[in-house]
């Protein structure tokens, strides 16, 4: 091992962060599971309030664990190495990030490429279509269920053409940006961190304008059959991801505002800029994946 | 490999200074960031969790009794059945090895702390919260899941009580817990090693959960994927697992159980190195075979990604899938059967004494081994159209799950004790536990072996006239061993309140960082890393 000066490592003495944090969650998972059944079952309950409330301690905490650590890092209490632990978990965080998406990815494979196939008749399922779905064609989009439920594909060109065109061009923008930042260009940073953050916003409201095309003139729905299913739970995690990045750049915005970040140090700079990349890559993969193919 | 702890210098004096004495009161554990009172804490919680979960193994056991229906009615035997394994699995066995890389990891590699301290507690908070929530829908109109743990679909979608939501996101917390909990360790591990501790130098407790770890990262979210999928289909009207909408409920066991094969590595690949540190201890020897103990596990781990569907032979997938299956099943008995050979040649002209962690970890060995065969036989397709579903898998995976990383943990717990009580355990006591534990664990689980070979299906709460005699038996073997486990509880409190001091090296043969510092570890360990050469 080269030899590196050991900075002592800061521990943070005591938090309340975490604690206010799993109350949080303890209150969106309890809500919203109660949310969830009374919607189902067309009642009223408490659900819904419970989960506003944990989101509103969750902000809560958000905001108060960030000033402090926001805090600790410009009185330079942080390392070298303390910035390398925040990277790699960064990093960490993404490979799972990119997990999760693979589960859908993965449900999209296996619901187009092998379920459908069978559903079909072929392998060793020829018995099942016979008997219970004789009229099933399995074409993708799967614009008609073997139950029977019809909609329409949504199609490439259009609007996701020019979504796919605007989230690249922001990852662009964004890199510049962080080029701005290394070499001290500050207006160059802000103006295309501004650029970044404008052209997020517009990609989110297209993709609602596209999710409103979809319910109202495709008859395009969450519950069309699988085509649906992963249409709209893929796309929309994805939009939650874009939200959320764009919220995390939205801070390093008013941050780089206030003057935060240098050339050598700027953390949480660099980690909402791998986030937004990764919800970039992620989107390129849908829609090839998703819309084209 | 030499040690030089250099003496603490002051010279710098942090606005935030560290505390050296310990916060009192409740305020110490809310807002705790040190990495041994959030370990203390998940041993604690993992211990609560073994109880409440044992409590309801014992319901099913009572009602397995004798043959008919005696106490329960199915509703409710099947939520215990669900609710037993899910706690044990989330809430004792991952939660205790959490607690166990939280207490030595950065002792072991000469760190401070965690790489990420506050994180490291909210990952354990979480956890009392997600399963208030998973307990609290037991008592829900309806009742709570009582679909298995493994909740196929359509039992949890089509089939599921109303509370199948709250199941799912206390699944999603969890989740998020394990997940943070592992990005602690690996970033620990990678980023927080002292000087002179590379790679092949990390103990091998430290190397099996840097594995553990990945494999947590890679499949935790695919977990959250499988729930979120459960929870539109029941309540959204998607139709993943549903063949009407073009879905499939196969599909709900190809993801499930691609996060279901890893997990059980995450629960056996840390009992892996808890072994390999309690062997040489007690043998007075090196481990035998290091680099190839790292390379096995790592082995393991990479394989562990491409045998999921050995839990589904029977769902009618393509032959060439089900060889592909089987084969690369069994492949992982290659390695496996390194670490074993290994284990047994690091004890071969040992020194060996026998005290407690001694005693658990050669049961480990012998009795995982008998898991691992079983396990063997399983992967076998023809073979396993026999056993699927029945007491032989139940058995199978409770000889590596119980006897292997209960035991595991029971063993690191005698092991590692003195060095966080500064008191030696009571070694009458501990030797006690272990036989009873022993003799009544096999009285429970082996003849679950025959009866799942004669026939008898798992998950149902009665059972042919035949095999009246055997449950019985298996019942009894159950009670006692649910009772030995109360003589564990009395000797961790008899240590935390007192006994024979422990030295710093605790074992006669003990090496490793950890035994470097004194007995109790003090709150804060390696605040200047150590050299090691």
């Amino acid at each position: 091992m080269t030899t590196k000066t050991y900075e002592k490592y800061y521990v943070p003495a005591q938090s309340p962060w975490p604690i206010v944090g799993a109350i949080a969650l303890f209150f969106i998972a309890f809500g919203a599971g109660h949310y969830v059944i009374d919607i189902s079952n067309q009642q009223s309950g408490f659900g819904g309030y419970l989960l506003l409330l944990g989101f509103a301690v969750l902000v809560f905490m958000l905001v108060g664990w960030f000033r402090n650590v926001i805090d600790e890092s410009m009185s330079g209490l942080y390392s070298a190495q303390m910035d390398r632990s925040f990277r790699q978990g960064m990093s960490w965080f993404i490979v799972s990030e990119v997990m999760f998406f693979m589960a859908f990815f993965g449900a999209l494979f296996y619901g187009r490429v092998i379920a459908m196939q069978w559903l079909g008749g072929s392998s060793n399922n020829a018995m099942t279509f016979e008997l219970l779905w004789p009229n099933f064609e399995p074409v993708w989009p799967l614009v008609k269920t073997p139950g029977g439920i019809e909609t329409q594909a949504m199609p490439w060109t259009g609007l996701p053409l020019i979504n796919t065109a605007i989230l690249i061009v922001s990852s662009v923008t964004l890199h510049f940006a962080h080029t701005g930042l290394e070499q001290q260009k500050r207006g160059q940073l802000k103006l295309m961190l501004l650029l970044t953050l404008l052209l997020g916003a517009t990609f989110l409201s297209l993709q609602v304008y596209e999710y409103i095309h979809a319910y109202r003139d495709l008859g395009l729905r969450l519950d069309s059959g699988f085509y649906g299913n992963t249409f709209f739970l893929l796309t929309g995690f994805h939009g939650l991801h874009v939200t959320l990045g764009a919220i995390i750049l939205l801070f390093v915005f008013f941050r780089v505002l206030k003057g935060h970040f240098t050339p050598e140090k700027h953390f949480a700079f660099q980690a909402a800029a791998w986030y937004w990349h990764f919800v970039d890559v992620v989107w390129i993969c849908l829609f090839v994946i998703v819309y084209m193919l | 490999m030499t040690v030089v702890i250099t003496e603490p210098n002051d010279h710098e004096h942090h606005e935030h200074e560290h505390h050296d004495h310990k916060p009192g009161g409740i305020k110490r554990w809310l807002y705790t960031t040190n990495h041994k009172d959030i370990g203390t804490m998940y041993l604690v919680f993992a211990l609560i969790m073994f109880f409440i979960g044992g409590a309801m193994a014992m319901v099913i056991r009572l009602e397995l009794f004798q043959p008919g229906m005696q106490f329960v009615d199915p509703h409710f035997f099947n939520q215990m059945t669900t609710v037993h394994g899910l706690i044990m699995v989330f809430g004792a066995v991952m939660p205790a090895f959490t607690g166990l890389a939280n207490w030595m990891i950065p002792m072991m590699i000469g760190a401070p702390d965690m790489a990420l301290p506050r994180m490291n507690n909210w990952s354990f908070w979480i956890l009392p919260f997600a399963f208030l929530i998973l307990l609290l829908s037991l008592f829900m109109p309806g009742g709570g899941p009582s679909f298995g743990w493994t909740f196929y679909a359509p039992l949890s979608t089509t089939y599921s009580g109303d509370s199948t939501a709250l199941f799912v996101f206390s699944v999603h917390i969890m989740g998020i817990s394990s997940i943070m909990g592992a990005i602690n360790v690996i970033v620990t591990i990678w980023n927080m090693r002292a000087p002179g501790m590379t790679w092949m130098k990390m103990p091998l407790f430290v190397w099996t959960w840097f594995i553990t770890a990945f494999l947590l990262i890679m499949v935790m979210p695919v977990l959250a994927g499988v729930v979120t999928m459960v929870l539109t289909d029941k309540y959204f009207g998607t139709s993943f697992f549903d063949a009407a909408g073009g879905g499939d409920p196969v599909l709900f066991q190809h993801i499930f159980w691609f996060f279901g094969h890893p997990e059980v590595y995450i629960m056996i690949l840390p009992a892996f190195g808890i072994v390999s540190a309690i062997i040489p201890t007690f043998a007075r020897k090196r481990l035998f075979g290091y680099a190839s103990m790292v390379y096995a596990t790592a082995s393991i781990a990479i394989l562990s990604f491409l045998v999921w569907a050995h839990h589904m032979f029977t769902t009618g997938m393509p032959v060439f899938a089900t060889l592909f299956f089987m084969y690369a099943t069994m492949l992982i008995a290659v390695p496996t059967g390194v670490k074993v050979f290994n284990w047994v040649a690091t004890m071969w002209r040992g020194a060996m004494t026998f005290e407690v962690p001694m005693m658990f970890a050669l049961a480990f060995i012998v009795l995982f081994t008998i898991g691992g065969f079983s396990g063997l036989m399983l992967a076998i397709t023809p073979a396993d159209f026999q056993y699927h579903d029945t007491y032989f898998v139940v058995a199978h995976f409770h000889y590596v799950l119980v006897t292997g990383a209960v035991f595991s943990i029971v063993a690191a717990v005698y092991y590692w004790l003195p060095k966080w009580t500064g008191n030696m355990y009571d070694e009458t006591l501990g030797q006690w536990h272990f036989w009873c534990s022993l003799i009544s664990v096999n009285l429970l689980f082996f003849p679950m072996h025959f009866v799942g070979l004669a026939g008898m299906p798992r998950r149902i709460p009665d059972y042919a006239l035949q095999f009246a005699d055997f449950n019985a038996f298996i019942s009894i073997g159950g009670f006692l061993f649910g009772l030995s486990q109360l003589i564990f509880v009395w000797v961790l409190i008899k240590c935390a309140r007192g006994g024979v001091k422990a030295t710093d090296q605790v074992w006669e043969g003990a090496e490793g960082l950890e035994w470097e510092v004194p007995s109790p570890a003090p709150y804060h360990t390696f605040e200047t890393p150590p050299v090691i050469k």
